[in-house]
């Protein structure tokens, strides 16, 4: 019988630009359990509701992660909107959409050349991490900031996006389409890419049912399941269609990604030709009361913002689940059986934001 | 630049930041800003490392970390905080969980304001960073020659 070792791995480590931390029982080089301690970024900050107006808020509940940004402030601001019945006027529904997508094509674009940094493949890194200061550029010259934005608010937006600029984002989008889809050639094509991936640390379709998969992971299982098929925002209008594969292992959560790159210059470009005119917000007055859940799809999967107000400034309870934290029992399930050089790769096919997950 | 003599190698951790400062860290190594032209190299070794980049405030559970690694580098080194909650706490300074800056636990050299901190201030942060780098240097080199 072979010896059991533990090892543990991280919350300071080489390939983890975040830290969590897992012990890995190993049978020689074999995984034979994993064990996760999150909670080293724990910040307490659903707590501050109770110090902050609820208008301010919006601000620190964009600051939950620092790459789903957007889609934070958003999902905030659609549960206190649904809590007071405001109707937020179309075009910012629109322009909301719209940078929304943009927050999923940096992010996605920024993991696929973290998991090129992962299996050794220094120019596929750099590369994609190029594509992604494209998207940031033009993030930049509409909102004013790179990764945090600010420009959500309850009742709509902060700043509006000319027609020209509008144009302008799709004709650049419509130049790095190409270099898009070439880089997402590497991934379905190269040698190294599938030698590595392929296979690798499979999870069923019941499986990512049964221990709550979301996002990616459970679309590269087979499971149909994406929240902006429920037409938040702008996304009924634009004929939304989720990408899924059926494989199940490290490759098809990594084509998931890369083919939703394409569908988000899709979903912007249909979302610039349908755009309509109008104010880009609609004035809020007085204070919340009730409670509502809000859903929307981040790039990591389904996020949840609960939210309970009872009058005054302050809201009495906010509690978000995140899609890194609602990932992690997949991710102990896929540890389970893999080689030791594998970890790293395997760890991040899941996206692990612990921002997110921790709070 | 002139003073840098030798390439210097970063180390960087994540205290308690929302990842926005951590990705303009790994920003300013990627095609755009390219610091690995200075031979400005990210390691995830502590004991090769020259510059420690501290985003994020410090929490109940990263202080333990901070402090560690921060022992486990060779002499001279250089702490830069990037960012706004790692020079003072940020929007999260009345968050239960959070002690305060960097600065609480160990000393830092260089602020980076910013939130989250440009890839530009990063880089001016970390240019400033190598010149104190270099004095804590010459002074060590003067007490060994004594």
């Amino acid at each position: 019988m072979s010896n059991r070792i533990v090892v543990p791995f991280g919350p300071q480590h080489p390939v983890l630009p975040e830290p969590i931390h897992l012990d890995l029982v190993l049978e020689d080089e074999r995984v034979v359990e994993a064990i996760p301690t999150i909670g080293y970024v724990h910040r307490g900050l659903e707590k501050l509701v109770e110090k902050r107006d609820y208008k301010d808020y919006v601000l620190i509940a964009e600051r939950i992660c620092g790459i789903c940004s957007f889609t934070h402030s958003v999902t905030y601001c659609n549960a206190i909107e649904h809590i007071m019945g405001v109707e937020v006027p179309p075009r910012a529904q629109f322009i909301r959409t719209i940078w929304m997508e943009y927050s999923r094509m940096h992010s996605h674009l920024l993991w696929l050349g973290l998991a090129a940094d992962a299996m050794g493949f220094e120019n596929l890194f750099m590369n994609a991490w190029r594509l992604r200061e494209e998207i940031l550029d033009d993030m930049e010259a509409t909102t004013g900031g790179r990764v945090i934005q600010g420009t959500c608010k309850v009742g709509g937006i902060r700043r509006d996006i000319g027609d020209d600029k509008l144009g302008e984002m799709v004709d650049h989008l419509k130049k790095i389409r190409p270099l898009l889809e070439e880089s997402n050639r590497i991934f379905t094509h190269d040698q190294t890419v599938r030698h590595r991936m392929r296979g690798l640390s499979v999870l069923s379709e019941k499986d990512a049912w049964d221990l709550g998969a979301v996002g990616p992971v459970a679309r590269g299982s087979g499971c149909d399941m994406d929240v902006r098929s429920s037409g938040y925002s702008a996304y009924g209008e634009l004929g939304f269609k989720p990408v899924t594969f059926s494989h199940g292992d490290c490759l098809d959560r990594c084509l998931v990604r890369s083919e939703e790159v394409l569908a988000s210059v899709d979903l912007v470009e249909r979302a610039v030709a349908k755009m309509p005119d109008g104010p880009i917000e609609e004035k809020v007055t007085g204070n919340p009361e009730g409670e509502c859940f809000a859903f929307s799809e981040q790039p990591r999967g389904e996020c949840l913002h609960y939210v309970r107000a009872n009058g005054k400034k302050n809201i009495v309870r906010h509690r978000v689940r995140t899609p890194t934290f609602t990932n992690v029992p997949p991710l102990v399930k896929l540890l389970e059986g893999i080689e030791l050089a594998d970890v790293p790769v395997v760890v991040l096919t899941i996206d692990p934001c612990i921002g997110c997950c921790d709070r | 630049m002139s003073y840098i003599t030798k390439s210097p190698w970063i180390i960087h951790y994540d205290g308690s930041s929302c990842n926005g400062c951590d990705i303009e860290v790994l920003a300013c190594l990627t095609p755009l800003y390219d610091l690995e032209r200075f031979g400005i190299v990210n390691t995830g070794n502590p004991k090769h490392a020259d510059v420690f980049l501290v985003t994020g405030g410090i929490n109940a559970q990263s202080e333990a970390v901070v402090k560690n690694t921060y022992e486990q580098m060779p002499d001279p080194k250089v702490v830069v905080a990037v960012g706004i909650c790692a020079c003072t706490g940020g929007v999260f300074r009345e968050c239960y969980n959070i002690i305060g800056g960097v600065d609480k636990v160990i000393p830092v050299d260089v602020y980076v304001p910013g939130c989250a901190a440009r890839p530009e201030s990063i880089i001016d942060g970390v240019v400033r960073a190598l010149g104190i780098l270099e004095e804590k240097r010459a002074k060590m080199a003067e007490k060994g020659g004594k």
